[in-house]
Order: C-alpha cells, then structure tokens, then sequence
C-alpha cells in the first residue's frame, strides 16, 4: 500500500541520488552505531539479569552469587526451569487469570482510544469557546494520583451494584486512560495538514465525514502508538483491579497472581522472575504486531505551509 | 465566534454535573443464587450442628493470606462449609492494609477480615461499621485464651474482635550440629548470651550475628522486633507497656540503656554482620535470607519469629527444621533464667456485618475444632494462643516449641509494640529510624528521639 | 442477568467482552450518526456530541475524586473536622520536608528530560535501519515489565553482593590494583536518588522512544530528501530539521514524563521504601493516605503534586498559544 503511495513521489529523483540517500539515511557512521549499541546495550543489559535469574531454580544460588557467574560454561549445569514450572503450575490457573488479564484489556484499550480520537478532533479541528482551556484542564488531570479515586469512585460502583465486576474495570480503565490519550492523539491530529481538512469540508464533508474518511487513516501511527501503552498499562495493572474487582479468580488479573506467588511473607520472590517474563510475552508480541503500523510519510504528499 | 457556540463550556459542565448526578440511585443487583450442598448428617458434621443449617448463606472473608497459605485457610473452614451449607468467600490480597480502609469506606467492606494487628482494628472500629462480636464468640475467647488476648481484640472497653492465629517472635535460630561442634551450649540468660557472643568473636571463625531488616516498603521492622525483645528485658514488662502507650516517652532513658544493650550485640563490627557484610550491611540485607548464612557456617546466631521456619525451606528445600535437624532455635534468653519474656504478634477476626451465618462463622473461628482443622491443613508455619488447640496436631516442631511458649502460664508475653503504636510510629518512623540506626551510623540517643518527635499529639 | 455481572467461564467471560464492544461500538455510531443527520446543524453541535463522553468520563473518573481531595485536604486525618491550612503548614515544617521535595523536583526535571533524549536520540539514531525494530524492540522492553519485575532486575544492579554495578566497580577497581568492596548504592544519599532516577529513566525511555519515533516518520519524505540534496550531514539533518519538525511531540512527551515521574512512587518504595532520604512526595501520599490513614494530609500532599506539576502546564499553554499563532 505505502510503496503504491510512494511512487510518484520517487520518480522525481534519479537514482543516483536515491541511493545517496539510501545510504545516507541509514545508520553509516560508526559512531551512530557505536552509539546506539551503547544505549541498546544499556537498556538490555539488567533484564537479561533477569532472564538469566528465572533460569536459576535455587532462591538461595540466586541471592548468593551474581546472575554472570551462571554465564560460566562450568555452572551450565545450575539452569533449570522449575521457576517456570512452578509458575505455570496447574494449581496456579494461569490460563483463567490470562484471560481474565485479556478481557479486562481490550476494551479498556479500545474504548479511550475511540472517545480520546473524538475529543482530540473537537480540540484540533472545531472551533468553540473555551476550547484552550478544556483541553488543558483535561491533560492536567493527568497529575492526578489514581489512589485518590479509589473511595469515591468505589462508593458509586457500590451504589450501582457493579463492584468486582468486569464493567468496572473497563470504566475505570477508560477513564483514567483518556488524559493523555487525548493529550498524544491531540498533538498527531493537530500535524494533518490543513489543506486536507479544508478541501474535504469545501466538498461537502460534514465533520463526522472528515473524522472517519480523512483523519482516521492518517492517525494509525499515532493510534498504534498510544495502543501500545494503554494495553501495557492495562496489562500490567494491579492498582485498579485490586481496588475496584478484587483478588478473585473471576476477575483478577495474571498481575495480581504473579504479584501474590511470592507468598504472604514475600520471601519465595524468586517465582517472579519467571512470573515477569511470562506476563511480558504479550505486550512484546503486541508491541512488535502494532510495529507495522509505523509506516513512513503517511502524511507526506501535502507538506505543511 | 459564533454566539451559539459560547454555551459549549458551559454545557461541558452541565453533562458533568449530569454524569454525577446519576450516580445517585442505581438498585442494588445481587442476583448470587449459590447452590449450597445439604448438609450431610455424617459424624463428621456432627460437631458443626450448632452453628444451624445454613445452607444458602454466604459470608465472604477478606485477609493477607495468599497463595499456599491462602489455601491452607480455605481448607481450614471447608468442612464447616459442607456441614453447614454456607458458603465462604475468601480473598485475600498483598495489599489488604491499603485496600481494607479504603472497601469499608466505600460501602464494600467484607464481612469479615482478618486484620493483622490491633492497630489497625482501632482504625477500623474508629469508623463505626465493625459489629461487636457476638457472645458466642466472646465466650470461646474466655475460655481458651488468656485475658490479655481478650483485651487486643478490645477496643475502649467493646470486644470487638477475636484472636485468630499467633506467632511468637523471641527466639534465635542457630544450627546445633555448629555448636555441638564448637562446644557451644544454647545461653539461658542474657549475660551467658553476651558471654557466647564474645567467646565466638574470640574464636574467630565466624562472626556471632547475622542480621537482615529489608523488608521492601517494611524495611526495619525486624529491628523494632529487636529492640522490643530487648525493652521487656532490661526496662521490664511494666515501662514496656508504658512505653507503648506513650506514658513515657519513646526516648526514656530506660529505653535508651536498652537500644545501647542492644547495639552491643549486633552494632559492632566483632559481632556483625556474619557473611553479609558490615553494620550497613544489616538494612540492606533482606531479611527473608539474613538466617541463611548459619547454613553455611558463617555465623551463628540469629533472631527472628518462629514463622521464620518456612523461611528456611523457602531458602533450600532440603535444609530440616529440629532439634537434630539443620536449623534450630532456642528462646531469646531473660535477664535470668527464670524468666521467660517474649514478644509475639496475632491477627484478629473483626465483623462488619452482624448477619446469624456471619456471627456463627466467626463463633467457629473462635473454637478449639478450628484450630485443630487449621493445625491439620497446615504443614509448617502457623501457631495459635488458642488454649483448645491439641497441640499433637501440629505438625513441625517448631510450632509445636511456639506453642509451648505461647500456652505457658509462667511466660512473661507482651504483644509486638510497633504493632500497638500509632501507625505513624509502629510502622513509620520506628521502622525507618531503626533503619537509619544501622544504614546511617544515626546515634542511639538521636533515632530514639527523632522517633519521638513523631509521636502524633 | 448472571452472565453479564458474573461471568464464570472463560468462553463466558469471552463472550461478555465481545457483547460490551459491540454496545460501545454500537453507541458510538449511533452518535456520529446522529450528528451527521442534520444539514444545517448548529456549529456547537458537533464539537459537543464529540467532546461529551470524553468530558462526562474524565468528570466522573477524575474530577469529582480530584474536587473531593481538595475539599479533604483542609480536614483533618478522619475527614470530619475542617481544619484549615494546617495538613499544609504541618506538611512543610516536617523535618524531612525539604529533603523530599528536593528531591520530587530532582525527579521532575531529571526524568523527563534524559528519557525524552534518550528516546529520541535513539529513535533517529535507528530510524530506517535494517536492525529497527529488534532495536526497538530492546529499549521498548523495559515497559513492558511489571514494576515489580522491574524492581527486581534493579536489586541485580544495585545489589552490594550479587548486583553486576558492584561487581563492574570491583572489577574497575582491580584494574588499578585495588581491593574494594562496592558501597551501598542505594544507602548513601545524595547519590543514591541519582540511582532511583536512572530506573525511572530506563522504565520511560521506550515511552519516548516510540512516540518521538512515531513522529519522525511524520515528516515528509520530501523534507529530509531536500536537505540532504542540499548537502545536510545527519547530524545537521537531525538537529535542524527533524527536531523543530518533531518539536510539538517532544514538548507532550516530556509533559506526559515529567507528570509520570512526579506520580511515581512504586520506583522509591519497592527500592528504599523512602529510606535514606530518598523519598519523594508521592511516597509520603501513599504513606499518610494508606499506612497512617491520614486523609487530610494525604490529601494535601496529593495537592501539592498538583502545584509542582504547574509550571510544565503553564509551559503547555505558552506553546499551544505559539503553535496556534503558527497555524492561523
């Protein structure tokens, strides 16, 4: 699809300087790489600790040797997956919390991202009064900590008869996610190009028209982006379901079950170890998923004036 | 602009107003139609008869157990569930004194928790929805626990909440194959304690001590555990109850003589800390591993509760908790022989809904054949001041020592102060400046008075 | 009735959430639809019917509980008493006050600006390479631990035994010929705030990365082509072109981060547990709100998040009035 897009525009270099360009943008010089290899192994680096750690079955070789002296060709032998197995124990009912964790997820990703879009096209592309100012009341809710909604909005989830219920969570996701979605889709929508909007209203096109036919395809990067964080959010949750379902098998989360493997006490931590790296597998796979939607120039073709 | 336009914010605000409204009046919709198994006639139910038949009645319970203990509770009532034909609820979450306030508050408190320490009953009977315990209940409590057990679970003269499970906190682990090795014998009073110190610092090939307070958000509750083990010795039981209510002040200078005694165990490098590391070690070590080094032979000595057994298992599956076993632990000792103080710590059964099935649970709870379902379910770990326990049940012997402990009359027993204090104090700056005592190099004199300058007025 | 409150079957549960998006697909079209009916609309018409379920949903969710905070914290620890500014006069004379503050300003300027730099000289730095997205992929990572994953793979950091900062200084150590035991990186403050940072950095960082790399591939091929006939190096491409392209975006980002870091508290309390003068002003909201039940002074340190956070919103409407200039 994008390389059809992309065509005319290519056509209008040779290809010499095509591939000048080619070479030039990518990561040629050494100290680009050099850098970059840095940083990537910064960032890598303490979570292979971990990944090194859930293979270490023993808490105590955990807690007395470095997770590197396991790397030794000689302590090959130590790796194990009985942190794994434990885990992924039956009695541990995985699979129940995971789909609790993926019903819980979807529409709480869904839903803000759809009233967010909505919200942040009012914002950029309608005129009203007091506009500034709703936005910015709206992106400084962002500051406000979670834990001081807990009271009041249980007490109303009590009053409707809805507490410990999926709805809750969906609710409660949805709202808590709208600030900054509204504050990063506002931003993306604010980038389309005028000319665009403009031309599409002087053909007719009510507002609704130009939201779902000319804004919407051009939002994907932004859309995907800010899918990638509200799933991780939601995924990774355990304030909001605590608070408002509950710790019971019908609703709580994988988190909230990992979180509770390490025992009363919070002496067997080892288990989570592999218990994080079970509960990342999703939101990795939905980041790589999402990454295709990352295309390039989506909005080139009408430069900005 | 447009005029039509200018009523936008306004009525922004108007649909908000009109989002709360409605927030009003929905009914309630509790449709739970659990079917309950009749109750069986069997023998085994026969003891369950007085609670009546309840079949269809649920009463949900909310608690910090989790996991395998969790379990271990759910089966401790299940037959109760059968005979009776209620059925119980459990939850129980990490986060429970964070989350219990906040439920009860908002209108969906459980009918009955399992709150950990009496502090935090205070806290909930101050907002006025925990129910008295009925007199079922109260009857049980005169006659398998002690007053004083009564009077933690009594809130300005209303007994409210009935003890449950109970640990006992003064003990040291030590490994008696290392003694026996050593020549070492088990220290019955304090003086003999400091004497074996010296000797093993003299000997020199381990240090005495090993200590761990990081307890993650509770870092530094072992050393308060310490410190009050060291205030029943040498301020006595009469200035350790004062100095939990606050008669004298945290820093009195009989409680300044016993932080100092204190230091010279486990605040000196000869002493501490044994395989871990120096005197700052101690606030960084955790104290789920701080007994792991005995194992090893790098120390000798280390205090921690008798809960501290699953510890051990949790470290090496293989290690064998016993007088002959691996691992051991003898009483921390009094200033004499003859005296036996020890610090211990209880959670308590509180109601907040006065429904019969949830006053009939908790009149079980109360009651020796509980204890005994609990003692069966429960292979290592729990112990309870009840005195209708058969203790032949338990099944580690280190519950059964703790036992022994809790259920002897010549015991001097005080409950674990940091629990009894203001949460500001008990789990505040008492946890954090005993932190600092180790962390910091903070002077006795100073932490004892920075934690009285947070006493709340 | 049962199926929609209480589902008990995974295929149930399933099959509740398929029903509820297809309600609020359903609503939501119903919505637009109605909006486009009519011709000759009045122009509030549909800034209202766009903006109302967001507007109604941060009101229920987040305004009325933020009001209710307010309100709380000039009561006292109960909520019943009205007390006045005392929770904030007590909050600002506590000993540690200073300290804590110090250091919620610390994290408030520290975080958000080296994770926005780190993901974005990341971003442009593996912008259209062969290896993209594994790279992202590893920055990316971080987030999606859960905090108390996260909280453990910093413990093999930090950790004075078994934590590779310890072993990497003893080894540096012992290329000089020194015998060393690594210090308490976590025990010794200033520093060890400095520490706690560098996490909340390496949790934020994908978060910038995968925003301000959403916005690089905004910019028109055209744009970097031109420059780069002209002659551009990449740096100079980087910093005249795609910077002020992106601008906007780093602002959000370094906005939302800065708002994230001010909130955060699960990075100091799993760590430090706000020991060794590393505690923050969130910390000491979950301790007063939780530990002490201390509602008023909860409430009046959650205010002062609030009033911290100010100055980055008052930098939002300067740009937002910039950029709305630019676009007129």
């Amino acid at each position: 699809m994008s390389t059809a897009k992309s065509t005319p525009r290519e056509r209008r270099l040779t290809r010499v300087e095509r591939r000048l360009i080619a070479s030039k943008n990518r990561l040629s010089s050494p100290w680009a790489s050099g850098i970059a290899l840095v940083i990537a192994m910064l960032w890598t680096v303490p979570t292979i600790g971990l990944l090194v750690t859930s293979f270490r079955g023993n808490r105590r070789q955990i807690t007395s040797s470095g997770w590197w002296e396991a790397l030794a060709p000689a302590n090959w032998g130590s790796f194990s997956l009985v942190n794994y197995e434990t885990a992924l124990g039956a009695q541990n009912k995985l699979g129940d919390y995971f789909t609790n964790s993926l019903v819980v997820t979807l529409p709480s990703v869904l839903i803000p991202i759809t009233l967010a879009l909505l919200a942040a096209y009012a914002f950029a592309w309608t005129e009203f009064r007091g506009r500034n100012i709703l936005f910015i009341a709206i992106f400084s809710l962002q500051v406000v900590p979670i834990q001081v909604t807990m009271i009041p909005l249980l007490t109303q989830y009590v009053n409707w008869g809805l507490e410990g219920t999926f709805w809750v969570l969906w609710l409660s996701h949805a709202m808590f996610g709208l600030p900054l979605a509204i504050f990063l889709l506002h931003n993306f929508m604010r980038e389309i190009p005028r000319e665009l909007i403009e031309a599409a209203r002087v053909d007719g096109a009510g507002h609704v028209q130009v939201f779902l036919r000319v804004v919407m395809p051009l939002m994907t990067p932004a859309i995907a982006s800010f899918a990638i964080f509200q799933f991780l959010w939601v995924w990774n949750d355990l304030l909001v379901a605590l608070a408002f379902a509950g710790n019971t098998p019908e609703v709580a989360p994988l988190t909230a079950r990992l979180s509770d493997m390490v025992g009363s006490r919070g002496s067997a931590w080892h288990l989570l170890s592999a218990g994080a790296f079970i509960s990342m597998v999703v939101p990795v796979a939905v980041f790589l998923a999402l990454q295709r939607f990352f295309v390039r120039g989506l909005l080139a073709g009408s430069v900005k004036g | 602009m447009f005029r039509s336009t200018r009523t936008l914010a306004a009525l922004a605000a108007f649909v908000c107003l009109a989002g709360l409204t409605a927030c009003g009046s929905t009914p309630t919709t509790d449709g739970s139609s659990t079917p309950a198994p009749a109750g069986s006639t069997d023998d085994a139910c026969a003891s369950y008869a007085q609670y009546g038949d309840l079949a269809g009645k649920k009463v949900t319970v909310y608690a910090t157990f989790i996991d395998q203990e969790g379990t271990e509770y759910e089966s401790s009532w299940a037959q109760f569930a059968e005979c009776t034909g209620a059925e119980i609820a459990y939850e129980g979450s990490r986060d429970f004194e964070a989350q219990l306030p906040v439920r009860v508050e908002a209108g969906a408190a459980p009918d009955i928790a399992i709150l950990p320490q009496p502090g935090l009953l205070r806290t909930m009977v101050a907002t006025g929805k925990v129910k008295p315990a009925p007199d079922t209940v109260a009857a049980n409590v005169d006659q398998y626990w002690s007053a004083s057990w009564k009077a933690y679970g009594t809130v300005d003269g209303t007994f409210y909440a009935a003890p449950l499970g109970a640990s006992a906190k003064s003990f040291v682990w030590y490994s008696p194959a290392m003694f026996a090795d050593a020549g070492y014998t088990v220290p019955t009073t304090w003086d003999e304690l400091t004497a074996l110190t010296e000797q093993i610092a003299a000997d020199g090939v381990a240090k005495p001590w090993c200590v761990g307070i990081e307890s993650g958000t509770g870092t530094g509750w072992p050393a308060t555990d310490w410190l009050e083990d060291v205030v029943l010795r040498f301020a006595g039981g009469e200035n350790y109850d004062k100095w939990i209510s606050h008669e004298i002040p945290f820093n009195d200078p009989s409680i300044l003589e016993s932080l100092n005694e204190m230091g010279k165990l486990i605040h000196d490098d000869r002493y501490v800390n044994a395989g871990i590391g120096d005197i700052q070690s101690i606030a960084a070590e955790p104290w789920t591993d701080a007994g792991y080094p005995i194992v090893d032979g790098q120390c000798y000595l280390h205090r921690a509760a008798s809960f501290y057994q699953t510890n051990w298992t949790t470290l090496d599956e293989s290690l064998v908790v016993g007088e002959d076993g691996d691992v051991w632990a003898f009483p921390l000792p009094g200033l004499t022989a003859d005296s036996k103080p020890v610090i211990g710590g209880g959670d308590f059964v509180a109601a907040f809904d006065d429904r019969p099935e949830v006053q009939a649970f908790q009149a079980f709870l109360a009651s020796p054949e509980w204890a005994n379902a609990k003692a069966t379910a429960t292979p290592q770990g729990w112990v309870t001041a009840n005195s209708g326990l058969d203790a032949s049940l338990l099944k580690s012997p280190m519950d059964q020592l703790a036992f022994s402990v809790l259920s002897d009359p010549g015991v001097e027993f005080r409950f674990d102060g940091s629990d009894l204090m203001p949460s500001e104090v008990g789990a505040g700056s008492f946890w954090k400046e005993m932190t600092a005592y180790f962390a910091q190099d903070k002077s006795a004199a100073d932490v004892l008075a920075a934690i009285e300058a947070t006493w709340p007025k | 009735m049962e199926l929609f409150l209480h589902p008990e079957s995974p295929g149930e549960k399933l099959l509740l959430m398929v029903i509820a998006i297809a309600i609020f697909v359903a609503v939501t079209g119903a919505i637009l639809g109605l909006l486009s009916l009519p011709k000759r609309a009045p122009r509030w018409l549909t800034p209202l019917g766009f903006l109302a379920p967001a507007v109604v949903a941060v009101c229920f969710g987040l305004v009325y509980p933020a009001a209710v905070t307010v309100g709380n914290s000039f009561k006292d620890r109960t909520g019943q008493e009205f007390v006045g500014l005392d929770n904030y006069a007590q909050a600002f004379t506590e000993g540690q006050f200073l300290i804590v503050l110090r250091n919620s300003v610390l994290w408030v300027v520290l975080v958000p600006l080296l994770a926005t730099a780190m993901g974005l000289l990341y971003a442009a730095l593996v912008d259209r390479t062969r290896f993209e997205k594994t790279a992202k992929t590893l920055m990316f990572l971080p987030m999606a631990i859960s905090m108390v994953g996260a909280s453990i793979i910093w413990k093999f950091v930090y950790d004075n035994k078994v934590g590779l900062l310890s072993q990497a200084y003893v080894w540096v150590a012992s290329l000089f010929g020194q015998e060393v035991t690594a210090p308490q990186w976590l025990m010794n403050a200033p520093a060890n705030t400095a520490f706690l940072i560098v996490v909340m950095v390496w949790i934020q960082a994908g978060f910038a990365m995968t925003v301000l790399s959403a916005a690089i591939k905004a910019i028109p091929d055209e744009i970097n082509e031109a420059a780069l006939l002209d002659g551009l190096s990449q740096w100079q491409l980087f910093r005249t072109i795609t910077i002020p392209m992106i601008r906007p975006s780093i602002v959000v980002v370094l906005t939302t981060v800065a708002m994230t870091s001010l909130k955060a508290f699960d990075v100091v309390r799993t760590m430090t547990g706000g020991n060794f003068d590393t505690s923050v002003i969130a910390n000491e909201f979950y301790t007063q709100s939780f530990t002490n039940q201390n509602k008023g002074m909860g409430a009046a340190l959650a205010v002062l998040l609030f009033v911290i956070i100010i100055p980055v919103i008052v930098y939002n409407v300067r740009q937002l009035r910039k950029s709305e200039e630019v676009r007129r």
